[in-house]
């Protein structure tokens, strides 16, 4: 058997002085989607983020790999090199630094990592071009400061396709369903299944279970307390959506 | 004459001798009313609470001379090469406070606007500044005002008429060069927008061969009913030098000011920026931008009066600051009794990459009137991390990163700057000043 693309093993982190995660464990293959739910600070974004290599957090125990390689060691943009991505839940706005130009950058700091070229201009704005039609963005856009003065919607559709731009082998993605309304939300879930690849894993952190009507998620899991408490197919999300997470607890609580 | 120290007597011993206007008896009054204030007050010292954290011993110490008219020569592709980059516009160029005519795009008159050297003026038709020529400015203001009053030799008058724009900014370039004693310059400038007559004017002040000169620069503005104007100032002084400037407006109904105010050169920098909206429907905005390292010290004081009901104004100062460089930032806005209905809004934002740099900002509200919005906020702090991870997190490395944002921070003052020559070269101007210069342009 192949080895998981991203391994989760015993993770334990605390931020400053609390303790977020406790001993999480979570196998995701490449070609798989997986759904990573769970009640408010229950840790999902936590774990969002010390995947892609957010320092406020100290990892005390466990270990995590990306393709064999131990994540814990590389600093953020080596993740970013290595092929992991993060859509972020609250997009940064950085005024004056250009939408296209960071892109552009970011594609060639992957090439040059990968020991290729600089990407041919033509070839990467046709790319662009295309993928900005998928998730419905207009072309001003590119000429524009990295997130300033987009909506909320705006900044979520925007994440999504950095993702598709830079092609990522792992993809985390960080409540990108909130905020959204139905059509926005139609539009990242196209962006999200049209990601799907054999050699590609993705991750999606969300509270709620709206988001999978329209991504299929291959494997759930549910998160409490820094831990992962109970994993299942597609059809936990719908149970959680009926019972809420109370529920999950209810059962905890009975088995203990 | 007996002066209140010996600085202020050696000053006044120093700088006298003939001056443009001396043949007008109101001109003559002026000056020499100006220099009866100069001596009683002599140099602000930091007894008094608005030069609190900014020392002017440095300047007192140091024997400036009156730089003589002779001396306004410079190469024209040294002056050339100081300019705002591809910037169409109207020129004055001034060496070491004098007109130089040889380097300047000359008088200009047509049916929007009249542009004058000071020197000119005061020449031939001094009596047509009356009320106008200290009048916004009060001579008291400062010692410094007392002594730009009292000496002021050159600068410019620009005259905006009625319900007319003026397409070309105006740039008057001031430039301070290396002579062999430091010497003193006390430009006068004088802005006066007729009734909806509209422009751009740019005060360019920069410093040529490290020279350790003291600008003592005062500028009034008068804008009539509707008149809208939007006034830089540039300072980027020797890293040697002194830099004083005071700014004086005066805004009548529905009238509008831009005031944008970069420092970034000179050893001590203070400027004052005092606009008084006088009637419904003024509106004013201050936009500026400090960038200082090494041991600079840079001191703002602006000043915002709400004199009537409707009248708004928006400010927002950023610093970035680095080395052991120290600034000062003091905000006063006031509003009158009677002053409903006012908006005011004031930020200021600093950014602190040493340990040893230091800002001191205060905000100083004082509003007499209940129906009104006044917000003030500062922020001193490093880097937003979560930003720094955002970029960080798209490949960008660590040090290209911390670079991005700096320059983002700067950019967030020079996206409000009008005048799009101006802002290239300022964006291209803080990229080069960042660490990794060559890494960052491929971002902007």
């Amino acid at each position: 058997m192949t080895e998981p693309m991203l391994k989760i093993t015993n993770l334990h982190a605390k931020a400053e002085d609390a303790e977020i995660l406790r001993g999480l464990n979570l196998e995701v293959n490449a070609g798989e989607v997986h759904a990573i739910m769970g009640p408010n600070g229950s840790g999902k974004s936590t774990l969002a983020h010390i995947l892609a290599g957010r320092d406020d957090y100290e990892v005390t125990e466990g270990s995590v790999t990306y393709k064999g390689q131990d994540l814990l060691e590389m600093e953020p943009e080596e993740r970013a090199h290595e092929g992991v991505f993060l859509a972020f839940q609250y997009p940064v706005e950085i005024p004056g630094v250009n939408n296209i130009y960071l892109l552009k950058s970011a594609v060639n700091a992957k090439r040059k990592h990968q020991g290729l070229g600089e990407i041919d201009s033509v070839d990467f704005l046709t790319d662009v071009k295309q993928k900005m039609k998928l998730m419905g963005m207009d072309e001003s856009f590119l000429k524009r400061s990295v997130n300033e003065g987009f909506s909320g919607g705006e900044k979520k559709r925007n994440e999504v396709f950095q993702m598709m731009v830079l092609e990522p082998g792992l993809c985390v993605m960080d409540e990108t369903d909130s905020g959204l309304d139905i059509d926005a939300l139609k539009i990242v879930a196209q962006g999200v299944e049209q990601m799907r690849s054999p050699d590609r894993a993705i991750v999606l952190v969300t509270h709620y279970q709206r988001l999978l009507d329209h991504i299929q998620p291959d494997r759930v899991h549910v998160l409490a307390r820094g831990q992962v408490l109970k994993s299942g197919d597609k059809q936990l999300a719908h149970e959680l959506e009926e019972h809420g997470y109370d529920w999950i607890r209810y059962e905890e609580a009975e088995s203990a | 004459m007996k002066a209140v120290d010996e600085t202020a007597t050696r000053m006044l011993d120093r700088l006298q001798g003939e001056r443009p206007g001396d043949a007008s008896d109101w001109i003559a009054g002026l000056r020499r009313d100006a220099v009866a204030r100069f001596a009683e007050m002599g140099l602000p010292n930091q007894r008094i609470e608005d030069w609190k954290y900014t020392s002017t011993k440095a300047i007192a110490k140091r024997d400036f001379a009156r730089p003589d008219a002779a001396g306004a020569t410079a190469d024209a592709n040294r002056i050339e090469a100081l300019r705002v980059p591809d910037l169409d516009a109207h020129r004055l160029v001034f060496i070491n406070g004098h007109y130089a005519a040889a380097l300047s795009d000359g008088e200009m008159t047509d049916d929007a606007v009249r542009v004058r050297n000071l020197a000119q003026v005061l020449a031939e038709d001094p009596d047509a500044l009356k009320d106008r020529l200290a009048d916004a400015a009060p001579a008291d203001f400062s010692g410094f005002t007392a002594l730009n009053t009292a000496f002021a030799e050159d600068g410019a008058v620009i005259e905006i008429a009625a319900d007319r724009r003026v397409e070309r900014p105006i740039e008057l370039l001031f430039v301070s060069t290396l002579r062999d004693e430091a010497i003193a310059a006390h430009p006068r400038i004088l802005i006066d927008a007729a009734h909806h007559g509209e422009a751009t004017i740019i005060e360019h002040y920069v410093g040529m061969d490290d020279p350790q000169n003291l600008t003592n620069a005062v500028t009034e503005v008068h804008l009539a009913e509707g008149a809208r104007v939007a006034h830089y100032r540039v300072q980027r002084e020797s890293r040697k030098g002194f830099h004083i400037g005071s700014v004086h407006v005066n805004q009548a109904a529905n009238s509008r000011l831009e005031q944008h105010n970069v420092q970034i050169g000179a050893a001590l920098c203070r400027t004052d920026i005092n606009t008084a909206l006088n009637a419904e429907g003024a509106e004013t905005l201050y936009n500026g931008l400090y960038l200082v390292n090494g041991r600079q010290h840079v001191d703002t004081h602006t000043r915002i009066n709400h004199n009537q009901p409707n009248t708004t104004s928006e400010e927002a100062y950023r610093g970035i600051l680095d080395g052991y460089a120290r600034g000062v930032f003091n905000g006063r806005v006031y509003v009158a009794p009677h002053a409903q209905k006012t908006a005011a809004y004031q930020s200021n934002d600093n950014l602190l990459l040493s340990g040893k740099a230091e800002i001191d900002t205060k905000p100083e509200l004082e509003i007499y009137a209940d129906d009104v919005v006044c917000t003030h906020g500062a922020t001193v702090g490093q880097l937003d991390t979560r930003a720094l991870f955002y970029l960080r997190s798209r490949g960008v490395d660590h040090e290209t990163a911390r670079g991005l944002l700096l320059y983002a921070f700067a950019e967030a003052a020079i996206e409000r700057m009008g005048v799009e020559p101006l802002r290239n070269w300022l964006q291209g101007f803080v990229i080069e000043e960042l660490p990794h210069a060559d890494r960052l342009q491929e971002f902007v």
